[in-house]
């Protein structure tokens, strides 16, 4: 965007927003709002303690593994459920259905069933992330060019190859964006178990600086997570813009 | 390379199976729809053979069922005198919109074919640097195929179809997408390649100046349910030279002739 002539760099808007929550934070209206500059100082202030690094450790670990079974599991179902009619007709109510679903109130059933530990939290977060990845793995795959899997069959591809080569590579681009919302899915994922399921991690620290009215402690680590959150979605951002110049010509 | 002894003694060796590939009463069905009926065809090795017929007389159907990408309803497919029951490497395909990979660089979408097989890296490229000289893209082997015109691409899709070596070569409208005078040169090119490399062509084509042009022999199927309706050889304009082929009397006849008896099929 322009402002007289001058070419704003991206994000600019944040400081507009960033001025007006120090003026709301400055004028006291409300305890909820402490000022912009106070919750940056609380930032820095918690990040060095144990309890933070702690809570991060937790959260990291669990959002990880969450991510990681979400991809390893959804991106070979939706790349099968693509190519195979059966296996799609089986399995996309399912899908559609827990895409929609409200999973929140699915977690009291993995508690009963996973118990309360690491591995509800684990497996809460990949629900969340899964369905959007399976589905769009599968529309990447659907789309594919017909003649570049005629092409692997005449040259006699095994379907091994058919996979790795093909498949995985064609339907990249989609791959990755459902990745990317996936990922932003694992979040909210990760911190419903957490607040949920048992109080450890950056659930904990909400929890605890919510009831004790810490605001300003509260706003710095929503800023932390929602920094974590953002970086690792303009990553896979930038990895669909590196593919994204063969994506409309397959 | 096929040094003259060997190409001698595989003359001696198989006089009589002169035949690369032979279609055996080939029926295709698509639930009631009937798109080959009982179609028998003969493919003359080492010639170019044009499957020519108006839109919908399931040209493209048969050249894949060749290939194995198909299952015929009934007959089957001879190669070298054997039934074929998928694709093989004794086969090669060149697709209409040249199937390229459009992740992979010139270099590896020529050798993908070796690759497939398992050929090791260094010798694949070796090979496919070769081919992609030949076809004319030496300078390009880094190069992705979106940085390439049309024509460039169906070189890509030669080199590859000319680097694993079949036997036999499947072209599928390969020059429909890429422009005319392009095309022109194609076909050119066509006709050095069928002469030099010893191979089997089987070309798929709607337009009857391009069949008579690069053809030994034009099978012309008509429609609904497909078959087989006539067989021509041109024969007289052949060794003329490129340049003299499209003002030959023969020729002009030859396309008249098709164009007559094709007329009544085209909407």
């Amino acid at each position: 965007m322009k402002v007289f002539g001058y070419r704003l760099p991206g994000m600019s808007s944040l400081l507009v927003w960033g001025l007006l929550w120090e003026i709301i934070g400055q004028s006291g209206m409300t305890f909820f709002i402490p000022p912009l500059s106070e919750v940056i100082a609380t930032l820095f202030e918690v990040i060095g303690t144990p309890a933070f690094q702690k809570a991060l450790y937790e959260t990291a670990y669990a959002f990880g593994a969450g991510v990681f079974f979400a991809i390893v599991i959804g991106v070979p179902t939706g790349i099968f459920m693509g190519k195979s009619r059966l296996l799609d007709e089986l399995l996309l109510p399912w899908v559609n259905m827990f895409l929609s679903a409200p999973l929140t109130a699915l977690v009291p059933v993995l508690m009963v069933l996973f118990g309360f530990g690491m591995k509800s939290i684990i497996i809460t977060t990949t629900l969340f992330a899964i369905w959007i990845i399976i589905l769009n793995a599968r529309a990447g795959v659907m789309q594919i060019n017909r003649s570049l899997i005629d092409m692997a069959r005449s040259f006699g591809a095994s379907p091994w190859d058919a996979f790795f080569k093909i498949y995985v590579w064609a339907a990249l681009p989609e791959i990755l964006g459902g990745v990317r919302i996936g990922v932003i899915r694992a979040v909210k994922g990760v911190i419903i178990g957490q607040l949920l399921i048992s109080i450890v991690g950056f659930g904990a620290l909400f929890e605890l600086y919510s009831s004790n009215f810490l605001m300003a402690h509260f706003w710095a680590v929503l800023i932390v997570l929602f920094a974590l959150a953002f970086t690792i979605s303009e990553f896979f951002a930038y990895l669909e813009r590196r593919v994204a110049y063969y994506a409309a010509k397959r | 390379m096929v040094t003259p002894q060997t190409r001698q003694a595989f003359e001696t060796a198989q006089p009589l199976t002169d035949n690369a590939v032979a279609v055996r009463g080939v029926s295709k069905n698509y639930g009631d729809v009937e798109a080959l009926k009982n179609l028998t065809l003969e493919f003359p090795r080492g010639q170019l053979t044009s499957l020519l017929g108006p839109s919908g007389c399931g040209k493209t159907t048969l050249l894949k069922i060749i290939a194995g990408l198909l299952e015929p309803t009934a007959g089957e497919i001879e190669v070298n005198g054997k039934a074929i029951t998928g694709p093989g490497p004794d086969r090669a395909f060149v697709f209409q919109d040249f199937a390229l990979l459009p992740w992979a660089s010139v270099m590896r979408n020529v050798a993908f074919g070796l690759e497939l097989r398992g050929v090791a890296k260094s010798e694949r490229e070796s090979v496919a640097g070769k081919y992609i000289a030949d076809v004319g893209l030496a300078g390009f082997e880094n190069s992705f195929p979106h940085e390439l015109s049309g024509g460039m691409r169906q070189r890509v899709g030669l080199a590859r179809a000319l680097s694993v070596d079949a036997q036999v070569l499947l072209m599928d409208e390969p020059f429909s997408a890429v422009d005319e005078q392009t095309r022109r040169k194609f076909q050119e090119d066509l006709l050095n390649l069928v002469q030099n490399e010893n191979k089997t062509f089987i070309f798929v084509t709607h337009s009857i100046e391009e069949a008579v042009y690069v053809s030994d022999q034009i099978a012309i199927l008509l429609p609904r349910p497909s078959r087989v309706s006539e067989i021509i050889r041109p024969s007289g304009f052949r060794d003329k030279g490129v340049d003299n082929i499209r003002r030959d009397p023969e020729y002009l006849d030859i396309v008249d002739e098709i164009w007559a008896s094709l007329r009544n099929y085209v909407e």
